[in-house]
């Protein structure tokens, strides 16, 4: 696939050093954490939704890891687990220069804490976790939609949202007002699946006879 | 007029006046002190759509609520149905004032995942644009600050400074604004011959530029008036709402990604991070002047280090085969379908990448599945955090400096509200 002419992939750049060690000081010393690890040179930190206050409060007091800002809280879905949502918070140390990366699972029921407390920066992100996913954070006052229309139904960003919604706006001239209405496609949408119809197909249409023995055998076995 | 009723004591229609209660009248006199003042969306000095519903005592802001999201265009939703190449056009139009910096962080998101480099000539090439995007950016929001200020003389000679430099988009990628220029795996196409004299040239002649901007707002005393001691955060302030470049370095956090966490060839130039102390509106326009200054320095160094060369990687599985090897070549013709079509597919994994955007700190949140597609692709806006502190730096400021305050945050909601 990828031939000699790709050039020589450098070292992670920018955060290096301590990350390895952080990472096995986090998992050796640290009640609740599932892993600790660096995945592609980045430090990942997974743990519950219990420990997660108690977690990252030592990760922004204590002066080992002297996490002053919290950059980015993000929801991630995966309808297929058991807990479908990941909530992923990206802190990062101007003091230490490393980047600390937490994640948590939770569903569409279980809420997970708050952290605006810590770092009040991040009622905005839990704001846009819960519009767009309907992930719910405990103790956050002001839980309310962010980026998406007033009165807007369903989070969006869910795998199980249509990518068209299910309601379009426009004007009505008679009426005189802006108009909600259920979405509807002058053409079916259109999900074009990349997969290459050569891989995955063992038998060729117009070749079935071929691969007749085959299978005989499968059916058999 | 003669077909309306008229109470003889006004001059309101009856069918508008509240129904007068049979018998005896009871007033109440109900004293408020405060009330709501909704600014914008339409807003000249909102720079694009912010909705704020500012609590006003008299003209002092007791309460900024700003109201984002009336820009939402659902674009992390839109690039998880499309490939890889397909959704780097989006990145253009988050921040419309500094695309290519946008680009840079996907592009080099997509390629820590790739795990390919980009070759050298092509990291120069989007250094120096990086730095080119630093300029407009700063350009437009300085001069715009002003113009929000009562100086309407800066936004003249700023504009004309822009479209210098928006010609070199032009020239180097075919668009002004929407480059796509900055691909993973290098830069679009090489810089047209001539170019770099041109962008040469002109760095020779940028700086008295900033002198002449200077010499309009620096000592300006109605513009220091309005902009010192306004809007001041302190360092503890800055680093907990989660600011991020020159709003985070003129709070005096010595912080700058290129430098902390260089990406591309920013560890092979040097230059200075300027950094305010006060945190304040007028050292938030220092430390912008003063990174003008130091971009030009960057863009001579490109100009001087940078040498020809390849600009994409080679591997044409994921940068598009040359035009003439398509017409001879039967594999360039397939590389070049499969690649306009199905894209790469990228293998499992998943990044924070950020760059240092005009702004801030402008992060990517990949998450690849493997397949051709993003599985989740969060975008980190720099202005997200600085708009959300906008509550904190105004209260009890009058309503006027409200507005210099949103001049100095550089707010662009194409990115806040994605």
């Amino acid at each position: 696939m990828a031939e000699a002419q790709n050039l020589p992939a450098g070292q992670p750049r920018g955060v290096t050093g301590s990350l390895g060690a952080i990472s096995f000081r986090l998992s050796t010393t640290v009640p609740g954490i599932m892993s600790a690890g660096i995945e592609k040179g980045e430090l990942v930190v997974r743990t519950t939704r219990d420990r997660l206050l108690s977690l990252m409060t030592m990760l922004r007091d204590d002066p080992l890891y002297a996490c002053q800002q919290v950059m980015d809280i993000c929801g991630v879905d995966f309808p297929d687990r058991a807990e479908r949502f990941e909530v992923v918070y990206n802190l990062l140390s101007v003091t230490h220069n490393h980047r600390i990366r937490v994640i948590v699972t939770t569903d569409e029921t279980h809420p997970v804490p708050s952290v605006h407390q810590l770092w009040p920066a991040a009622t905005w992100w839990e704001r846009e976790a819960y519009d767009l996913f309907g992930i719910l954070f405990t103790d956050q006052p002001d839980l309310r939609r962010i980026l998406t229309d007033y009165g807007f139904e369903g989070h969006p960003l869910r795998k199980d949202f249509p990518l068209t919604g299910y309601v379009e706006m426009r004007y009505d001239e008679e009426r005189r007002q802006v108009v909600y209405e259920p979405v509807d496609l002058v053409q079916d949408f259109r999900n074009f699946e990349f997969e290459s119809p050569w891989e995955g197909i063992l038998t060729l249409p117009g070749d079935e006879k071929a691969h007749a023995d085959r299978h005989d055998i499968k059916r058999k076995g | 007029m003669s077909d309306v009723t008229l109470r003889s004591d006004t001059d309101i229609p009856d069918s508008l006046l509240p129904e007068e209660p049979d018998g005896e009248v009871k007033r109440h006199v109900v004293e408020i002190d405060s009330h709501a003042l909704n600014f914008g969306p339409q807003h000249p000095s909102a720079h694009g759509v912010l909705r704020l519903v500012l609590e006003m005592e008299g003209e002092v802001v007791a309460r900024a609520i700003p109201h984002v999201g009336l820009l939402h265009r659902g674009t992390e939703k839109l690039i998880e149905y499309k490939t890889y190449p397909k959704a780097l056009p989006y990145f253009d139009r988050l921040d419309y004032v500094s695309p290519m910096c946008e680009e840079q962080a996907f592009a080099l998101a997509v390629e820590k995942l790739l795990d390919i480099e980009a070759p050298d000539r092509a990291k120069w090439i989007r250094v120096m644009f990086a730095e080119i995007t630093r300029i407009l950016n700063h350009i437009l929001n300085l001069t715009s600050f002003g113009l929000d200020c009562g100086a309407l003389t800066p936004a003249l000679w700023g504009y004309e400074e822009r479209e210098k430099l928006i010609e070199f988009y032009e020239a180097a990628s075919g668009a002004r604004f929407h480059a796509n220029y900055v691909r993973p795996g290098g830069v679009a196409q090489d810089l047209p011959a001539g170019l770099e004299e041109r962008i040469a040239n002109w760095a020779r002649t940028f700086p008295q530029w900033i002198d002449d901007l200077e010499s309009l707002l620096t000592s300006n005393r109605i513009w220091k008036q309005r902009t010192v001691g306004i809007g001041v955060f302190t360092t503890e302030q800055a680093l907990a709402w989660g600011f991020s470049g020159p709003c985070l370095r003129a709070s005096g956090v010595p912080w700058d990604l290129r430098r902390s966490q260089p990406y591309d060839n920013y560890d092979k130039v040097q230059f200075n991070v300027p950094v305010g102390r006060q945190g304040d509106c007028y050292d938030r326009y220092l430390v912008r002047v003063a990174e003008m200054r130091e971009s030009v320095k960057i863009i001579n160094q490109c100009l001087e280090q940078i040498r020809p060369g390849p600009v994409k990687v080679l591997d044409h599985k994921i940068t598009p085969p040359p035009r003439r090897e398509m017409k001879r070549s039967m594999e360039a013709l397939i590389h070049h379908f499969k690649l306009f079509t199905e894209g790469y597919h990228v293998p499992p994994g998943a990044t924070y990448t950020v760059t240092e955007t005009p702004k801030g700190e402008f992060g990517v949140y990949l998450v690849a599945d493997g397949s051709n597609r993003p599985y989740r692709c969060k975008i980190r806006p720099t202005g997200f955090s600085h708009l959300q502190a906008i509550d904190e730096m105004s209260r009890r400021h009058m309503l006027a400096d409200a507005v210099a305050i949103i001049g100095s945050l550089d707010l662009v909601f194409g990115e806040i509200d994605r």
